[in-house]
């Protein structure tokens, strides 16, 4: 379509044939590099440890080449009838689940056990943006609202398991596309209000005990040093004892004599706060900013309504995934289960959003794509 | 690609509707990293130091490292009280495999009772698996050597050495050095309140009774500190900073070891002390109470069973008799001799008659002498010499209690002698205030004539008595009775030379007693000389043959009350009931070098003369030795010769 004459010639680079985008791999890379480093020190200096997160990286990298070189096209065609299995499966997820850590989150299919609700990380902004780009944007009301209800079945599902980080990511997601998708100010403002007014429901009836101490805990950590405010309080100690220059690398107290809980997975960013300090926090997160603008410039430079809707929310909610971690290790927001992205241990979480990086990639290579 | 209906879109207004929200939300993105931003700034850069203080307070521990006790030695540096390595069989759980196994095999080896390892087991359960559990307190050296032999096949089991006080020389210090024990419920608090917990934070014992309770502040010493880094477990992961303890001082007392030995020998089998005294310093020699115990079963922890031994034993060995009142009988008969020639009631000429009893005019009470027959026409001298009851009946009535309790309070009876002991008893100098206070009663004359021969409710120590005769032969001039000479404290100055600094103990002399005539002093004094010299006197017998010109007065004391009439019989009277015997000595007579005071509870025969006059006549034997002193004022037969051992003044 509005693919130009200069546009034709960058197709032809190399990288182009490839499918990748070289400024995010480079940003992707950076920040896994790091949390390679970072969990060597963090999980005890042991070399298993950083071995395991090296091949997950490889298994990562691999997946996001390989969905980088699916047209976006393939995505839209198979949005609905794969957004359906994926309800399907968090429906067993909650009848025949695997539990684990208290919660109901694994499928074991015999062959593999894998988490339903990583999965539909991707298909729930698929099947939104493909579910508002069928109409010229902006989207009109009737849209927006059915749109809220396709968001909401995973949602709760994934509340249900319990998975309130999950569960927080994938309803972003869909909120993501349908404010790029033009949503009016005036719905957005009456959403907030709705959601405001849900809180309460939310925290009498839905949210369980241990989410509420969660809250609780958030609010005054100090109320239990040694129990619930334990991980927040030590956590905080971590990043504040790092000062400007940090301990230096595999020097950070906190971390190296186990008095940060959870230091390798969801508080790795104290980990990484305490040895490297305010300089490293600022480097950090320059690099997380660097991948989301180059998100959105794929985002911006897409040709299609469905594939920029896409992309934008894709990248924000990796965006979504740096607030929430670092917001909570550092005493902003309760304790939710949320990684660093790219840099925490843990394949799972990883792996899908190598894979969301391998739609972007896309995205930004597959430019012969037409309505 | 199948949508619901044709939709004709306007792609460049899409385009830029969805820049303008992809702007706003980028916007949002800078804000959220700003103020994530200025969060972890806050933490790092605002509360930096709060933080720091609170990590290193989580890593950091102190781990407490107790100062090696000061050692005690007597006055020619012989070791009194020493630190002796304990050993104790140690297991941490988490270097053995098979723990069971393990401390089935090694109890095998070194004969450790089923009953210390259900001990182990049991207080293994409540300790964390890296930290060492006690198997047994205190392996012999045989099971140490045999368990070093052996130790390879027991990874995780271990010897640990304890410095524990020991007393070599046994119940002979006890009740001078006292001992140490560990710090109880009732010491920790004292502590607390004092200030001094953290001090004591890794000591084992703390000073009971005696030198070592006196001066524990002294022997102590300063605490040092590891400082260690620990992990969320409490693991000690490295040792950062060591400030070592600074030992105790080592004490030095003015005890002569020898002395003390001599003291015990001759008191074996009796109930009773010996104190003797350097009357030109008031330093302690020897201080021995018969029976004692040994200190060292107190160290580890007497058991039940040998307490209760030491408790109920009829000898009452855990009490120090050197410092509890006894009758002093006529031991006093000087002082109260030199408080009449004071009070000018008598003279050294003013003779009296003794018909063998005395009565007071009205009453029909009769005073005994302890000769029935009397001693006819008396003065001072033989008054002493003979010990003359009739004498001191007819100067105590004359002389009236509140003369006699004034001028013995002068002497130090009735009162601490200041001693740096904390077990010392002030004993009892009646007067007519005090039986008020205690009695609740009048006082009555025929107790002032019991007064005048030491009976009645007085009682002295035999400390006291030695004070008291201090300030006799020093012609007033009061010493302060103490056992600590030096203490000597291990400098370090910061070249690395290391030397032991000894800072001589001075004790204020006290205001000296004063009297209107200094001539009376030596008419006493004369007279405590013939005691011992003049054959016939009380005190002859004892010391025939010694030569270095002592001087003493004997005593024997009622310690049952005698009816009217009624003749004392030793033989007849049970065990408690019998006299107790004293003796009080100096020598030599122109330059007394040492003075002693002797008590004996219920001898089978005899008094004072018989039974504790040998006792201080072997003491003063032992400190003289070969030793010939002639006296210049009195011509005595033996003429000098050289000394062999000479003891220096301290």
């Amino acid at each position: 379509m509005r693919s130009s004459g200069q546009d034709q010639q960058k197709v032809h680079t190399l990288w182009q044939r490839l499918h990748i985008d070289i400024p995010l791999l480079l940003g992707l890379l950076t920040l896994l590099a790091l949390g390679l480093f970072l969990v060597y020190s963090a999980g005890g200096q042991e070399v298993a440890v950083v071995y395991r997160k090296a091949r997950s990286i490889g298994v990562a990298l691999l997946g996001m080449f390989i969905v980088a070189q699916i047209p976006p096209l393939v995505y839209r065609k198979w949005a609905v009838p794969v957004f359906v299995l994926g309800l399907l499966m968090l429906v067993s997820v909650l009848l025949f689940g695997h539990v684990g850590k208290g919660a109901q989150r694994w499928l074991d299919l015999g062959f593999i056990k894998f988490q339903p609700s990583e999965i539909m990380k991707l298909i729930v902004p698929i099947m939104i943006a493909w579910f508002v780009s069928q109409d010229s944007l902006p989207v009109k009301i009737s849209t927006v609202v059915q749109a809220f209800i396709l968001v909401l079945l995973p949602t709760l599902l994934i509340a249900k398991q319990p998975d309130l980080g999950t569960s927080l990511l994938i309803a972003s997601s869909g909120i993501f596309v349908i404010f790029l998708a033009g949503a009016s100010w005036k719905l957005i403002s009456a959403c907030v209000g709705l959601a405001s007014a849900f809180v309460p429901i939310l925290w009498m009836f839905l949210m369980k005990p241990y989410q509420k101490q969660r809250v609780m805990t958030f609010l005054n950590p100090e109320q239990d040093p040694l129990g619930s405010g334990y991980h927040i309080i030590q956590s905080k100690i971590a990043i504040g004892s790092g000062g400007i220059e940090g301990k230096g690398w595999l020097q950070g107290t906190q971390s190296q004599l186990e008095f940060l809980p959870e230091r390798h997975t969801d508080f790795i960013f104290s980990v990484f706060s305490e040895e490297f300090g305010l300089i490293g926090v600022a480097a950090l997160l320059a690099v997380y900013l660097f991948v989301v603008m180059r998100g959105l410039w794929i985002a911006v430079n897409a040709q299609h309504a469905f594939t920029k809707l896409l992309a934008g929310s894709l990248t924000l909610t990796f965006f979504v995934y740096v607030f929430v971690n670092i917001g909570m290790v550092s005493g902003l927001l309760p304790v939710v289960g949320v990684p660093l992205p790219l840099v925490s241990y843990g394949g799972t979480s990883m792996v899908t959003l190598m894979l969301g990086f391998g739609i972007l990639m896309a995205i930004s290579t597959h430019r012969r794509f037409h309505v | 690609m199948s949508p619901r209906r044709v939709v004709i879109r306007n792609q460049s207004a899409e385009a830029n509707l969805f820049a303008r929200r992809t702007f706003i939300a980028f916007s949002v993105v800078v804000l959220v990293l700003l103020v994530l931003f200025g969060n972890v700034f806050n933490l790092q850069v605002e509360s930096f130091e709060k933080y720091q203080t609170r990590s290193n307070s989580n890593r950091i521990k102190l781990l407490p490292v107790a100062p090696n006790r000061g050692l005690i030695y007597d006055r020619n540096g012989v070791l009194l009280a020493d630190n002796k390595p304990v050993y104790s069989l140690e297991v941490i759980a988490e270097d053995v495999d098979d723990i069971k196994a393990s401390v089935e095999q090694v109890s095998l080896l070194l004969n450790i009772s089923s009953e210390r390892q259900a001990k182990f087991f049991k207080s293994m359960k409540s300790k964390r698996r890296f930290k060492p559990v006690e198997l047994h307190s205190r392996l012999s050296d045989q099971q140490v050597a045999l368990f070093s032999v052996n130790q390879h096949k027991f990874p995780g089991v271990f010897v640990n050495a304890r410095l524990k006080r020991y007393y070599p020389f046994s119940d002979l210090t006890t009740h001078n050095l006292g001992y140490v024990a560990r710090i109880n419920r009732k010491d920790a608090k004292k502590l607390e309140q004092e200030g001094k917990s953290e001090n004591y934070a890794a000591t084992y014992g703390i000073g009971r009774l005696g030198i070592e309770r006196y001066y524990e502040d002294m022997l102590h010493g300063t605490i040092g500190h590891q400082e260690v880094e620990i992990n969320n477990q409490g693991r000690v992961i490295r040792t950062l900073n060591y400030t070592p303890p600074v030992p105790g001082k080592d004490l030095t007392l003015t005890l002569d070891i020898e002395l003390q030995m001599i003291a015990k020998r001759a008191l074996s089998g009796k109930r009773g002390a010996v104190v003797a005294m350097d009357p030109r310093t008031g330093g302690i020699l020897a201080m021995y109470s018969n029976p004692s115990f040994d200190g060292n079963l107190f160290v580890h922890g007497i058991s039940s069973k040998n307490y209760s031994k030491l408790l109920n034993s009829k000898d009452l060995p855990l009490i120090n008799r050197s410092v509890q009142g006894y009758p002093p009988a006529s031991t006093v008969k000087p002082f109260l001799a030199l408080t009449g020639l004071e009070e000018k009631i008598i003279t050294p000429d003013t003779q009296i008659h003794d018909p063998g009893w005395y009565q007071l005019e009205g009453l029909p009470n009769k005073y005994r002498d302890w000769k029935p027959w009397g001693h006819g026409m008396v003065n001072l001298t033989k008054a002493i010499e003979q010990s003359c009851n009739i004498y001191f009946y007819d100067l105590a009535f004359k002389l009236g209690i509140t003369k006699i309790s004034n001028m013995m309070e002068k002497f130090g009876f009735g009162d601490y002698t200041g001693i740096d002991i904390h077990e010392e008893s002030k004993a009892i100098m009646p007067s007519v205030a005090w039986k008020r206070e205690r009695y609740n009663k009048s006082w009555y004359t025929g107790e002032t004539l019991s007064v005048g021969i030491g009976q009645s409710y007085w009682t002295v120590t035999p400390l006291q008595l030695t004070q008291a005769l201090t300030t006799l032969v020093n012609h007033g001039e009061r010493k302060v009775p103490h056992l600590l000479k030096a203490n000597s404290e291990l400098i370090i100055e910061s070249s690395g030379n290391a030397y032991h600094q000894i800072t001589p103990t001075i004790y204020e002399p006290r205001a000296p007693l004063k009297l209107k005539d200094d001539k009376n002093w030596n008419v006493v004094l004369e007279a405590m000389h013939s005691t011992v010299q003049k054959f016939g006197a009380t005190a002859y017998k004892p010391f025939k043959g010694s030569t270095y010109d002592a001087s003493g007065k004997t005593g024997s004391a009622q310690v049952a009350r005698i009816k009217q009439d009624e003749k004392y019989d030793a033989k007849a009277t049970s065990e408690n009931q019998r006299d107790n015997a004293m003796f009080i000595a100096f020598a030599p007579f122109d330059k007394p070098e040492i003075v002693v005071a002797v008590a004996i509870e219920n001898v089978a025969k005899g008094g004072g003369a018989t039974n504790a006059a040998p006792v201080a006549r072997q003491v003063m034997d032992q400190y003289f030795g070969d030793r010939v002193i002639t006296s210049q004022t009195h011509k005595t037969k033996v003429n000098s010769a050289t000394p062999t051992k000479h003891h220096e003044a301290d």
